[in-house]
């Protein structure tokens, strides 16, 4: 039978499918972080029960961390005693753990891969949702809650129902300066935030292909804003080169091996899917969100849409809402909509790339009066990077603040927030009202629309600087 | 967990869609290390003014609704993170039943872990409830999980899908981890296979 990549990952790690009960799959890679996992360890401690295996787990704080000022004690009393807890639990179960003073600390997701921890053909979970962006490697990456983080931290297994499929087909090449963010919100808009609800998303087509690593990592990140349970990009040579020589990488004779598992992973010719999606990568503008939903989304050169412009009631009364919300008026051109602070980082646009074609497009200007930029790196390791190619060098002459690694303004636990009524051009994923502070108003941008964005003060269309 | 019993209890009603889980749990509620005492923060942003007073604009203020069980909402409920500190706060707040259309897959499968049962309706069985909750604010329905139905007194309800497996855990109130335990000689060969196919995991 012809299967999907999904397929394959599925039936191979396939325990036990028990009469009247939920099919049982193995994990093999199981991530964590401060904010969804110290009930969980509560839990296992009340039962008596131990961590299966302490080697397939990886754990960084990233959550609540502050991104300035990180000698000082943190100010927080709940969130330190979090951190604390963090960090007592996995000493207590032997995991290992990347905590705030380690040079390997950064947010989950951008972590994990810089250690090559995931490879194509796993199943990997965390208490995250955006753990969906390692589908990148072509492993099966999910979310789950945390009496499951339990689950799997007791069982190595996950009682799961099968995902339908759906495939994302994205042909042609994308113009200059649209990039992997665009991709992502482009497909949120099209399909809306349940478009892909019970479906596994796989992203094909060359327009996919095409992408970096860390491009697909950004696109994989997104497929939950689409309602997806996971997304997928099939590994090739590219995944391989990316994953040679990293700290968790296969070597030697196992390398071989691995490669050979990996390369039989892709979806075979003629396999069908259950929902399939097609976008032209050339109609794909930058996109910037206008309203409290990822799918509330329009390309640059458009403009605001007006709740008279859609059919469906729903639809339409949510259009009136994020207007109100967002203190925007039906019509206005996006390229009109001034900003008062600009954030990039975040695990869908926090790695060294976007960094570098931030830079470029921040190189040489001067951050606009009255707007606060802030550039957070992924990681320490993105930070070290990027200080050794210059960029903060960049980010500072032209007025923008250059921090510490973690989530930050992404979720806004940490301190890091807007003020009611603040309005922020965001690299990172989540438009819902006071996901930055509470009467925040945040747009979704990629990197190098949130960098010319600062100068400007306003939105602008990156393509004609 | 709780036992899911056959219950007749006042419905609130939501007309919102694409409530999310920043919306039902804000995050600054999200640093406590206990898995109890979330329900005084569910839908804090919605459900309080500044100084901290109740906004009586919120639906869940209404006093017919104090009590409800039961939570009938628009479609797409529990976008967004994974957080399962949404069906907590749900639960402690004190609904066991929510109705909708649709629900994001992490938060549906949370519900479960929590004792908390998502019906899926179509979109015209839920018009008919939000309409028979707003013309009859208080209104009781009853949810009979063993027979997967929901009644109404004005004749709205509906025999509702819910998996097996999910319903019979949730009805006894059992403990997944306990279920897969059953499995352990299962998951012990599934493991040494593992090993043998994939050497460079266990590398
Ligand atoms: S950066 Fe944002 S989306 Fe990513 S793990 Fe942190 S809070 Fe979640």
């Amino acid at each position: 039978m012809k299967r999907t990549m999904y397929e394959k990952i599925w039936d191979s790690h396939l325990v036990v499918k028990a009469p009247g009960q939920a099919p049982l799959l193995y994990v093999d890679r199981h991530l964590m972080h401060e904010v969804t996992s110290p009930q969980a360890f509560e839990g296992l401690r009340l039962a008596n029960r131990k961590v299966r295996n302490p080697h397939s787990i990886l754990a960084t704080i990233d959550h609540c961390v502050p991104t300035k000022n990180r000698d000082l004690p943190i100010a927080d009393p709940i969130a330190k005693k979090q951190i604390e807890t963090m960090a007592d639990n996995c000493q207590e179960n032997g995991l290992n753990l990347y905590d705030m003073k380690n040079p390997n600390n950064g947010v989950i997701h951008i972590v994990v891969p810089e250690h090559g921890f995931v490879h194509p053909g796993m199943v990997v979970v965390c208490g995250d949702s955006h753990t969906a962006t390692h589908g990148a490697f072509g492993a099966l990456a999910f979310g789950i809650g945390t009496s499951e983080v339990e689950h799997v931290m007791a069982s190595q297994t996950l009682p799961q129902q099968k995902s339908k499929t759906m495939l994302v087909q994205i042909d042609g090449e994308l113009s200059k300066y649209a990039s992997a963010k665009d991709i992502a919100l482009a497909i949120t808009g099209k399909i809306g935030t349940a478009g892909g609800t019970g479906h596994v998303i796989e992203y094909a087509g060359d327009a996919i292909t095409a992408l970096s690593m860390e491009g697909r990592m950004t696109l994989c990140n997104m497929a939950i804003e689409a309602g997806a349970r996971a997304g997928l990009v099939a590994p090739d040579q590219k995944t391989f080169d990316y994953l040679k020589g990293r700290e968790f990488a296969p070597s030697g004779e196992n390398w071989d091996k691995a490669l050979a598992y990996w390369k039989s992973l892709p979806t075979d010719d003629g396999a069908e899917y259950d929902t399939i999606v097609t976008l032209n990568a050339a109609d794909i503008e930058p996109q910037v969100t206008w309203g409290t939903s990822p799918e509330q989304v329009t390309g640059v050169t458009s403009s605001i849409p007006s709740p008279d412009d859609f059919n469906d009631t729903i639809k339409s009364e949510a259009c009136a809402n994020a207007l109100k919300y967002m203190g925007l008026k039906a019509h206005t051109k996006i390229t009109d909509i001034p900003v008062d602070l600009i954030f990039i980082g975040s695990c869908t646009n926090g790695r060294i790339e976007d960094f570098r074609i931030a830079a470029e497009v921040a190189k040489g200007t001067k951050v606009a009066d009255n707007v606060i930029a802030i550039a957070v790196p992924g990681s320490y390791h993105v930070k070290k990077q990027a200080e050794d190619e210059g960029l903060d060098k960049i980010f500072i002459d032209a007025g923008w603040e250059w921090r510490e690694p973690g989530c930050s303004m992404c979720l806004a636990m940490n301190g890091d927030e807007l003020t009611v009524g603040q309005r922020s051009a965001s690299t990172s994923n989540r438009n819902f009202e006071g996901r930055q502070g509470k009467g925040g108003r945040t747009h979704l941008v990629s990197p190098a629309m949130a960098a010319a964005a600062a100068s400007a003060g306003h939105f602008v269309d990156i393509r004609t600087l | 967990m709780e036992p899911y019993n056959k219950h007749e209890s006042v419905a609130a009603l939501m007309t919102r869609s694409n409530v999310d889980t920043d919306q039902i749990i804000p995050k600054q509620f999200l640093k406590k290390v206990e898995r109890s005492g979330f329900g005084i923060h569910l839908f804090h942003d919605w459900r309080f003014n500044e100084d901290g007073s109740e906004n009586t604009d919120f639906e869940l203020n209404k006093p017919a609704f104090k009590n409800a069980k039961i939570l009938v909402v628009g479609d797409n409920f529990g976008c967004g993170s994974s957080r399962e500190h949404a069906p907590w706060a749900i639960a402690d707040y004190g609904f066991n039943t929510i109705i909708s259309t649709s629900y994001a897959d992490i938060f549906y499968n949370n519900c479960f872990k929590n004792s908390i049962l998502p019906i899926i309706s179509t979109k015209e069985q839920l018009a008919s409830l939000m309409n028979e909750i707003s013309t009859n604010e208080g209104v009781q329905f009853i949810v009979d999980l063993e027979n997967q139905e929901l009644s109404s007194p004005a004749g709205n309800g509906f025999k509702f899908e819910v998996d097996s497996f999910r319903k019979e855990n949730l009805l006894k109130g059992l403990d997944d981890i306990g279920l897969t335990f059953q499995h352990l000689d299962k998951i012990d060969q599934y493991e040494e296979k593992h090993k043998q196919t994939y050497p460079w995991l266990w590398a």
